[in-house]
This record gives structure tokens, sequence and C-alpha cells, in this order.
């Protein structure tokens, strides 16, 4: 099935029963699955919104009526939403971002980059907070990927986002849906009308500065908790690994490509996959900084993951960069010329 | 003769008043005048002194955007 | 004997209103407390506040109330009624809120005929900043971003939303009224109370435009602010209904 498609699919199976989208290639196909299939669900509703930021404001007013609502759009359109993000995570709503990333800056092109890491995990929007960034790198992982993410909005009151490319989204491998979990909640911060009771609002405004303060220290807590718990990352033959690769989604995919090639060339190259973007695999990588002396970094971008492995690793280490950003989708080939020619036993290899 | 209207009266909040004089305006029959002192805001409001010519038409707590005024009738 | 027959509504706080002295807001907040005390649906009615001057309606509203940003009052309302379908649900927006910034979310709300009530409080500039020029500044006024006045080759001219939504097949009720006298005060009442008798049958999208004086941006005492609103305002944007499908042959 494919990827896009299978996000629309784990959604409604996940519960979802509010998408408001706007077409942007590559995503259309979720759009249009969620416009064919939400309709079905009893309770369900799908609206193509005038634009994204439209889409992502009736996604606040449905997920504080009670829904597990999503919108899902591309680069340029998740910058639209980064507001509403924003106002979401303000007000402690859940929702589900999706990010079928294209080629960048600006209107860019529809083919697959991973241009969008600073803006998924530094905020992108305004102000201090934080959304989980859940990076699946196969068709499988998507559908698991976008059920739990709904959990994990619940769970945490917060905005999740998933962060794919084109690649992912259009691509179609054979997967198994799981079972979803029924939704467990505390129910309380929903806005269904005061009934007989007191009324309720829900606001991001407040004007006294150390009542922000408390409000911004309490989100950073609730961040904190999710730094704690919910970090998320896979490790490809890094066990008698001399050089690792970071990369992630679809770079995380041609990585292993190029480790094959290189273990068959003698190299022993192994690779730290993040599958939360935020929060970020930090102590892991640090970790591996004990035993081994080379990392690579391997982005579809001009290097943004790159600083958080800067970060994490402290000074330890040696740090290459490869990136292709744009929409170019590299080959294991190049990757592994790349390795090889940054191995350090390089200097002895015959010719290739 | 009796008054064939009824008889009304009207209470004006003195804390919650703007002195905007709208009310002021509303009355024709200048049932309503600025106070002699200041409210703890510093606003001079508007006081009532109709005493038994209020009809209680309300139209001095309709236009009363403080919601100062509440109107009693017979 | 005499009895109370008029006082507070029961649905607005005790708090005293921030705004300033004469302002509209004051008066429009009253009515439509008034009318969800009237027609008995306090406990299923869903508000959405503004950015501007009305941010912190949900101070006054006894009633369940969700924030907007600035200009997504018809987005946010579309997402809240979609998912309760049977709650009464209004979004209350400022010119610039709702003419603005947020000109795409109100018009395509407008033409999806969402069921909603949109509360469109005209003063003809940004109050809460301090005074710019609004989409619905007159030709002439002065604003302090539009100095000396508007001017319809530098500016535009003035925008009637309710006249442009009217042409919209979703909407379905569409009156423009005031609050700067009794008996205007009195038919906005009427009007808000009808748009939201609409929305409880499933009618479609109903919007009450109600021209608001705004004495401080104005720079005008109240009174001359509710004489300006029937004089000069009014003319710009007549009162009356604009849309009722209900009184359509």
């Amino acid at each position: 099935m494919q990827g896009n498609r299978v996000i629309g699919e784990a959604a409604i199976r996940a519960g979802c029963r509010f998408y408001a989208g706007y077409p942007i290639t590559p995503q259309n196909e979720l759009t249009e699955y969620m416009a064919e299939n939400l309709r079905k669900v009893d309770g369900g509703t799908f609206i193509q919104a005038e634009s994204e930021i439209a889409a992502i404001n009736m996604v606040l007013g449905a997920s504080a009526a009670g829904a597990r609502a999503m919108t899902s759009s591309s680069s340029p359109g998740i910058s639209l939403k980064q507001e509403g993000i924003s106002a979401m995570a303000a007000d402690e709503l859940p929702a589900v971002i999706v990010n079928i990333m294209r080629g960048s800056p600006g209107l860019g092109n529809i083919l697959p980059s991973q241009g969008d890491y600073f803006q998924a995990t530094r905020g992108g929007g305004h102000g201090d907070y934080r959304t989980m960034v859940l990076a699946p790198a196969s068709v499988q992982e998507l559908a698991d990927l976008t059920m739990d993410a709904f959990d994990l909005a619940d769970r945490y009151r917060n905005p999740v986002m998933i962060l794919a490319d084109a690649m992912i989204g259009q691509m179609m491998e054979p997967l198994v849906f799981r079972k979803p979990q029924q939704r467990q909640y505390d129910d309380s911060y929903m806005l269904k009308g005061a009934g007989q009771g007191r009324s309720r609002f829900i606001r991001g405004l407040i004007l006294d500065a150390i009542r922000m303060e408390e409000h911004n220290w309490k989100l950073y807590r609730k961040y904190q908790v999710i730094t704690n718990k919910e970090i998320r990352h896979e490790t490809f033959k890094t066990d008698d690994a001399d050089v690792l690769i970071v990369a992630y989604g679809t770079a995380a995919r041609i990585a292993k490509g190029a480790i094959k090639r290189c273990r068959e060339m003698g190299i022993r190259v192994g690779l730290i996959r993040p599958i939360t973007l935020w929060p970020y695999p930090s102590e892991v990588i640090k970790r591996f900084s004990e035993k081994v002396e080379t990392f690579i970094v391997f982005e579809m971008s001009t290097g943004q993951m790159l600083e958080d492995v800067r970060l994490a690793l402290g000074g330890a280490g040696t740090i290459h960069f490869y990136g292709r950003p744009g929409g170019v989708i590299p080959t294991p080939v190049e990757l592994a010329r790349f390795i090889e020619h940054h191995t350090k036993n390089s200097w002895d290899r015959g010719s290739q | 003769m009796t008054n064939p209207l009824k008889k009304g009266r009207i209470t004006i909040n003195f804390e919650r008043c703007k002195e905007c004089h709208l009310c002021v305006y509303a009355c024709k029959n200048g049932h309503i005048q600025p106070a002699a002192d200041y409210n703890s805001k510093g606003y001079r409001p508007v006081v009532f002194c109709g005493g038994e010519d209020c009809t209680g038409c309300t139209l001095c707590a309709i236009t009363c955007p403080e919601i100062a005024i509440e109107v009693y009738r017979e | 004997m005499m009895k109370k027959i008029f006082g507070r509504p029961q649905y607005l706080k005790d708090s005293i209103f921030h705004y300033c002295a004469g302002c509209g807001h004051s008066i429009a907040h009253r009515l439509i407390a008034e009318v969800i005390e009237e027609l008995n649906i306090r406990g299923r009615t869903i508000g959405v506040p503004p950015a501007g001057c009305a941010v912190l309606a949900y101070n006054y509203f006894d009633i369940d109330m969700l924030e907007a940003m600035h200009g997504r009052g018809c987005a946010t309302a579309t997402g809240i009624k979609r998912t309760l379908p049977d709650r009464i649900v209004f979004s209350y927006q400022g010119d610039g809120d709702l003419a603005a910034i947020g000109t795409a979310e109100t018009f395509h709300a407008a033409n999806r005929g969402e069921n909603i009530t949109v509360f469109f409080i005209n003063n003809a500039v940004y109050g809460m900043t301090g005074g710019q020029m609004a989409p619905t500044t007159l030709l002439g006024q002065f604003s302090t971003t539009s100095a000396p006045a508007r001017n319809a080759i530098l500016d535009g001219h003035p925008i009637r939303m309710s006249e442009i939504l009217s042409h919209l097949e979703g909407t379905k009720y569409i009156e423009r009224c005031a609050v700067n006298t009794p008996s205007n005060i009195l038919k906005a009442r009427r009007a808000i109370k009808k748009a939201f008798q609409y929305q409880m049958d499933d009618v479609g999208f109903t919007l009450v435009e109600l021209l608001s004086q705004c004495p401080t941006n104005w720079k005008m005492t109240p009174i001359d602010a509710c004489r300006w609103v029937d004089e000069t305002m009014a003319r710009t944007f007549p009162l009356g209904v604009i849309k009722d499908i209900r009184t359509k042959g």
C-alpha cells in the first residue's frame, strides 16, 4: 500500500475522526484518502480547507471539542501551519501533523528531501515549545508511528509531528496494520459546552508575566518527561562497527544499502537511526563515541541533524557530513564511496 | 389626576459607571445627572434624580454599556 | 410593589468590563448573554473570542470559550461545530480579525455554509492596537496608519463584508445592526436572537454585523461617537437585513 494512503488508513483505525487538509504534492494521496474514507466513518469529518492555515485552525477547534484530529501537508504548507501548532502547544491540545517533506526552501520542488528538520525539531513556530517528531523509514513504520502519534498526542496533550518525505509517501510496500489501542485520555480538558456546570475556557494569552512564565515552565517540565520516556531509535550492525552513520528516514534506508556494500569491502560500518527526532537520542550517540571514533552524518539536506549530532558528541569523535539537498535522491553507492573515503584503513585500500 | 404611566425607579451602580453619559442622553426627561463625587476608579458617575417621575422605560439601562443600571417598575 | 424589569444577564460573569466608556463591545456582550439566557442554550454554547479588544471575552461570558488565533475564528468554530454539531457555536470577531487577516477563513466558512453564527463587531479601526486603519475604515476617516485620512487611491475603499458574503449561497441570514441608540440596540438583540435560532434550526451560516462605537480611537466622547455611527458610519454601512433565506419569496 502506498505510504501516503497508509497514513490515512492507520489514522482512521486509530480513531482519527477529523481531518482538514489542503492539496499539496507529494502528499495529495493522503488528503484524497481521508476525503474518501473518513466520510464513510461514523462521526468522521473531512474538510478540504481553503488553506493550510485554515486547516490547522480547524484541527485546533476539533481537538478542543474532543476529536482525534489530524492535518497533513508538505514543507511550505507546514510553514504556514506554525502559528497554529504553537497555539496548540500553548493550549495543550493533542493533534497529529504530517509533513511529507519536499525540496526546499521556498516553493522548492516535489522530490524527497529532509530540509525541514530544523523546522520540525526547533519549534517551527514561535515560543518555547516542542513538538514530538517521529521519523519513519518504511511504510510499515509509517503505519505504526501514525497510530503511536495519536496516543502520544493524547498522553502528553501536545501536537505530534510525523516527518516523512516524498519517497516514503509515494512508495508502496507491504505492511500489517496492528490493532489500535483504546483511546485513553483525561478528557477534562475538552470543551463541549458548560452543561449544568461551570464554564471553562482554553486560551494561550496570559498577560501576567509571572503566570506566563509558570506556564512555560510547566510545558518545559512536560517536555522533560517526554525526553526521559519517549526517545526511540534503531541500531543496525553497530556491535563491531568502527564507523557509524547517523541518518533517519529515507536516508537511513539508503545508508543500509551503503553499509551492505561497505561490509562487503571489509569496512565495519553501522547505523544509528533516530526514530524520534525530538526528543533526540543524544545519549545513545554519546555512548557510542566511547568505542567509535568516526561518525558520518548523512542527510538529504545541507546539514541540519548534523547540529544535533555535534551537540550530542560534545566534541568527541570525528564527524563527517554527506548531504544531498534539493530533492536529489542519493544512492547507496555514492554513500559507500564517501564512507570508504573517510574510513581509517582507506589508505591501504587497493584500487576499487 | 393619576399618572397613567406606570411608576418606575432605577438604581445606578456607582462603582461600575464610567461616565460615558449615554444614559444621560437617552433619558429625555433629564432624570440622570452627573454626581458630585468620584468613584474609586476616578470616574465621576451619574446618579438618578428622577424621584417619582421615572416611568421605568429602561432606555437608560438598555444603552448603558456597563449594565450599571437596574430598572424597577410597578 | 416594584419588580425588577432590567438587570444583569445571568450568563455574564460579575466582572467589570475592561472596555472603554461607551464601547460597543460591552453592549454586544450583554445582548449575546441575554439571548443565550432567553433561548436557554448556555449549557451547549461554545464561543470563540477574537484577537483584539475582546480577546478577554472569556472573562465575561459564562459559557465555554476557545481562543482562536488572529483571524482564525471561523476556522476554529468550524472545527468545533463539525465535531459537536448539536452545540451552538459562535465566533465573535472585529473588523481586522474578520475582514483582513481572517478574510479567507470567514469567506470560506460562509461559502461552505458552516452552521455557525458570526458576530462581526465593526468599529472601523483596529482598536486594541491603538487605532490603525481597518478594512472598514471610512474614506476620509483618520487612522494612525492612514494619516491624514483614508484615501481611496492609497488605501482602497472600506469593505462591506456583509454584502459580499451575502452573495455566497452558503450564507443564510446576514443583518447589519448598531448598538449606538436604545432603538438600534433592541433591533440588534432581535437580530442576534434570530441568528442563534437559525443555527438551532440548522439553517446555515448566519452573521450579525454590529456597528460599534469606539470613542477612544475615534477621539470622540461616547455620545458623539454614537452620533457618528448614525450620521457617518451608517452611510457607508447601511443598517438592515442584507440577506434572510427564510423571508425570500
